[in-house]
């Protein structure tokens, strides 16, 4: 999606005016999506984004912005240039996060009150299929090939992974407890599974058929604060493989992590209880939500320093950035 | 089920890889001995008939789930009981082959069913009394405390108070045994957290209180004459556990002041309102499955089973010593919704947790608090520590 992304990117900047990046941040208690730019860092807009807006995603070709609305039971479609609503699509009881293959044909989403992973259609707006997983699915990641998708389920602690082809699941592999976002890097050779209570992320390789075996395991430790509180939730992977963000909940901080070592390299502090995080496509920047100081946190990825907060809307939980 | 398209049972059968797995069907029973007792002062408190037993077939629920991708099934039975059929209730559970027991009873129940236990090699979860003597000159090896003590409810009261500066306590304690003991554990708490006790009095139970009989009309006269005349305090503490004035203090005292312990602010393991660390998909399972909000006794309950799920899992053993020892372990831990991963007092089998502080709507704060330390864990700040155990069932 990144690449797609990035050589729309690069066609508008040959083509023609350049049109400023956007990023969409679902903000949980307020029922809001707050609408900021990319380059100059300013709310556009605030418009209502249904009950309990949590996951949040784009089409491939960033016209679409589909939104969790929790509360309502169902996927909300938005116009991301006009913000107009579109037809919802169906998700099952309470969609939480989900993610949508690279052709943004499915749709596949956890249903955290009913232990389910939805699979719709985004074209015909039908369900295609309901997948039972563990208690309280919650992380959602697709391998880059789009053949396997891989549910978190929190509360039996397990990675399922689902192959897209039959929707069935071909392995569970157990992490620690509270298991909360899975993701692969580029390359699809790695998966990185957060654990929020457990407090660690679990490292996994990749075989070509995609069968995964567990290699390691990151833990944290920042001087000053209790190692309860260092909880491990969102989680981005750059696109070289290089390094890993973590985004540690009540910790308030990103951890930078050596993708390919495992070692963490810093802490960068944002701001509080800080949730979900996204590149903007050029890569250059990655944001942070902070459901308990409803702001982002802009982190410049090169330098890997924070360099600006925005206030959004009431508990911002997700962000999805288009250019 | 029948409603939803397409459901993939074919991913739910036993399909594992890297996950090492041997089938096991685990047994378990929730034992809850029912006491005579009086009606409680507000009918919110009256207790339902699944009482615990709730928590059990959601705790049977999300095992199940996580077991059918492990070939791991339970099944708890659940018994009440009069006090003197609760052993011929057990015995019968022992013979059906049960080794996993999880007790809703008041202290000496619980011990002598927990020794009786043993001698078949069972370990039993207390889910409810909180006598501090079976955490330690009474604990035993086969006995594992998912309740907290009195002494860690009346830490988590304290902690609070002293967070907010309200450090001299009128204590009003009740004259049956059980509020003797809980004004015990609130001087100790006292002392231990540096607040004073500037005033210290009985509330006598003459048996007449209650809102049965127009209880507000005699309250609103009695309490503030019993109330008055007071040494200077922040708050006050009410000692309560029978139930019968504290939940009438808020407003019926001499000098108008927060009530914390049994009435106003009071300590719980978790409450039917409770929704932060996601709190409110467990809230949602569990009344969808039960019609109800939960109480305190289903959670005790649900997490004695978890704990027994998480052995299995991880460890591959529903073995009484084998759940144990894993328990006890260092690699023991789980998610119980209170925001950090709750673990065993490997000196007396006490599960570390955080409290929350209940006014009856709202989770209104947390403890341990901000600023208590611990050299191992903030969460042995509340209750008894170490060092100062004498239970020695576990050495």
């Amino acid at each position: 999606m990144k690449h797609i992304l990035l050589s729309t990117a690069l066609a508008a900047l040959i083509a023609g005016p350049v049109f400023a990046g956007k990023a969409f941040v679902s903000n949980e208690r307020g029922n809001t999506i707050t609408v900021v730019d990319t380059d100059t860092w300013e709310v556009i807009t605030e418009f209502p984004g249904g009950n309990r807006p949590r996951g949040i995603t784009v089409s491939p070709d960033g016209s679409k912005l589909y939104v969790c609305a929790s509360d309502d039971n169902i996927i909300r479609v938005f116009d991301t240039e006009t913000y107009e609503e579109l037809p919802s699509l169906p998700s099952g009881p309470d969609p939480e996060l989900f993610i949508l293959e690279p052709s943004g044909k499915r749709l596949y989403i956890a249903n955290e009150d009913d232990n389910l992973v939805t699979v719709t259609d985004t074209e015909t707006r039908t369900v295609l299929a309901e997948v039972p997983v563990g208690v309280e699915p919650e992380g959602m990641g697709m391998s880059p090939d789009a053949k396997f998708v891989v549910n978190t389920s929190e509360t039996t602690n397990m990675a399922h992974f689902i192959s897209t082809e039959d929707y069935t699941i071909k392995h569970n592999i157990l992490v620690d407890q509270r298991p909360r976002y899975a993701q692969y890097s580029a390359d699809g050779s790695r998966l990185f599974v957060t654990s929020e209570i457990g407090g660690t992320v679990s490292v996994m390789d990749i075989a070509e058929d995609g069968t995964p075996t567990v290699v390691g395991k990151i833990s944290f430790e920042v001087a000053g604060v209790q190692p309860e509180w260092l909880q491990p939730v969102g989680a981005k992977v750059t696109s070289d493989g290089k390094r890993l963000f973590v985004a540690l909940g009540p910790a308030n901080r990103v951890a930078v992590v050596d993708a390919q070592s495992l070692e963490v390299l810093d802490y960068i502090l944002v701001g509080q209880r800080v949730w979900q995080l996204d590149f903007t496509p050029d890569e250059k920047y990655l944001l942070t939500t902070n459901g308990n100081s409803n702001d982002i946190t802009i982190i410049d990825v090169a330098t890997e320093k924070a360099i600006k907060s925005v206030q959004v809307g009431q508990q911002p939980w997700g962000v999805v950035t288009i250019d | 089920m029948n409603n939803r398209l397409i459901p993939l049972f074919a991913a739910l059968i036993w399909c594992v890889s890297a996950v090492s797995a041997v089938a096991i069907d685990v047994k378990a029973a929730v034992l809850r001995i029912d006491y005579p007792t009086l009606l409680p002062i507000s009918r919110y408190d009256l207790k339902p008939d699944d009482l615990g037993f709730a928590g059990a077939v959601l705790g049977d629920e999300d095992n199940g789930t996580t077991g059918s991708f492990l070939g791991h099934t339970y099944e708890t039975a659940h018994l009440a009981v009069p006090p003197e059929q609760a052993d011929d209730a057990m015995d019968q559970l022992l013979a059906e082959g049960v080794r996993l027991f999880v007790v809703l009873a008041d202290a000496p129940d619980v011990l002598r069913l927990t020794d009786k236990a043993a001698e078949a090699g069972a370990l039993v979860f207390n889910a409810s009394a909180p006598e501090v003597d079976l955490r330690d000159a009474n604990c035993r090896r086969n006995l594992l405390h998912i309740a907290p003590s009195r002494a860690m409810n009346t830490d988590a009261v304290a902690q609070f108070a002293v967070w907010k500066k309200w450090g001299d306590w009128f204590l009003l304690a009740g004259s049956n045994p059980d509020d003797v003991k809980l004004a015990d554990a609130y001087r100790r708490s006292a002392t231990k957290f540096g607040a004073k006790i500037s005033e210290d009095r009985t509330f006598e139970d003459t048996g007449g209180s209650r809102r049965t009989d127009s209880g507000h009309v005699l309250v609103q006269r009695q309490l503030p004459i019993d109330t008055q005349g007071a040494r200077d305090h922040d708050v006050v503490i009410a000692a309560d556990e029978s139930d019968y004035f504290g939940r009438y203090l808020s407003y019926h005292l001499w000098t108008p002041r927060p009530v914390m312990g049994s009435g106003g602010l009071r300590p719980v393991t978790f409450h039917g309102a409770h929704e932060a660390w996601g709190a409110t998909q467990y809230q949602t399972r569990f009344e969808e499955l039960t019609g109800r909000y939960v109480r305190p006794e289903d959670y005790n309950v649900w997490l004695a089973l978890r704990v027994i799920g998480e052995a299995v899992t991880r460890a591959n053993t529903s073995d009484p010593d084998g759940v144990h020892d894993y328990a006890v372990s260092d690699e023991f831990e789980l998610a119980a919704f209170k925001g950090q991963k709750v673990t065993f007092r490997e000196w007396n089998g006490q599960l570390r947790q955080p409290i929350l502080l209940y006014d009856g709507s709202i989770t209104v704060s947390v403890s341990p608090q901000d600023g208590f330390l611990h050299q191992s864990s903030p969460l042995d700040t509340m209750g008894l520590d170490r060092a100062e155990s004498k239970c020695t069932a576990f050495d």
